[in-house]
């Protein structure tokens, strides 16, 4: 049996060099695509239910004509539609080694992220003065569900944001490790792609 | 910036390898903000009696352009492997069959 013992493998010094794989891509990115597809099925369920639920009000009930402030929710899609420029920027800039340009997109992403959630905790606070509890109608608690789903999604981007940027300035984000940056972006842009139909769907469309 | 000058610039850029360039990121989210303005500018007109069939069409079809400008350019889906798009594309079949067969069960439309 000893024969057929494998010699240790030389330590990997950079992550430019990973092991092969089955596929030939990586492993890595292929979990963040098949988690988004699943991702998918669980804004898919949260969507349908507020599309069902929205106009099922008792006489007299708080709606959505009553409540959305558009011209405050297109200025938000806007802000979270323009962070995925800066984040695409950020990888593009990590993939050139250019480590001080990466920094300032990588914050500026997480600053508009953490903006467009400051303009969530301000609508959810205006509905709620407005009398749209989560208990108030069905219309409430689907609403209230799907966006605050939403903004939990961008929160835990803004954190991996945020991890990046630590990761930065402790020299530990190079292009050797661009990959990392491009499995967080695509995080990013999939919460951004869940807006634009959750902007258009529950904004837009004519209640 | 229309479909066909993002067709040009993905020309440029398609199955060599590299990621697009920072100019064409950039025209990329000119056009997304100009197709949000549009979507914007609808739910304006609506009042002026724009009909309601109308305009779900053209706001389903902004959302479509926007979604898949997203996809295919910012997350890279148009020059990456295949196997990605089939990943991510089969939990999007599977999550829109799923819940149109819901809300047709539920007599939605």
């Amino acid at each position: 049996m000893a024969d057929t013992a494998v010699a240790p493998s030389a330590p990997q010094t950079a992550a430019s060099s990973p092991a092969p794989t089955n596929t030939g891509i990586s492993n890595e990115k292929l979990a963040m695509w098949v988690f988004l597809g699943s991702e998918c099925l669980l804004f898919g369920g949260l969507i349908s239910t507020y599309m069902l639920y929205k106009n099922r009000l008792p006489e007299g009930e708080i709606g959505p004509a009553e409540v959305f402030d558009i011209p405050f929710t297109s200025v938000s899609a806007f802000v979270l539609l323009m962070s995925s420029l800066t984040m695409v920027l950020a990888l593009s800039a990590v993939q050139r080694n250019d480590i001080t340009r990466s920094r300032i997109w990588l914050l500026t992403t997480a600053l508009l992220g953490a903006t467009f959630i400051a303009g969530q905790v301000y609508e959810f606070t205006v509905f709620y003065r407005e009398g749209l509890g989560y208990t108030t109608n069905l219309f409430g608690s689907a609403f209230y569900t799907l966006t605050g789903f939403h903004g939990v999604h961008v929160s835990i981007g803004i954190a991996m944001l945020m991890s990046l940027y630590v990761r930065s300035m402790n020299g530990k984000l190079t292009s050797d490790h661009a990959e990392r940056v491009e499995i967080v972006g695509l995080y990013w842009h999939f919460v951004d792609i869940v807006w634009i139909v959750i902007f258009t769907v529950v904004y837009l469309f004519p209640q | 910036m229309s479909t066909e000058a993002l067709a040009e610039t993905h020309e440029a850029h398609a199955h060599d390898g590299h990621h697009p360039s920072d100019l064409s990121y950039i025209k990329v989210a000119i056009f997304l903000a100009v197709v949000t303005a549009i979507e914007v500018f609808t739910y304006f007109q609506s009042v002026h009696g724009w009909g309601e069939n109308t305009l779900i069409v053209m706001l389903t079809l902004a959302m479509f352009i926007k979604f898949y400008t997203v996809v295919g350019w910012f997350m890279h889906l148009r020059f990456d492997s295949e196997l990605f798009t089939r990943m991510f594309v089969a939990g999007l079949v599977l999550a829109v069959g799923v819940y149109l067969a819901m809300l047709v069960t539920f007599e939605f439309f």
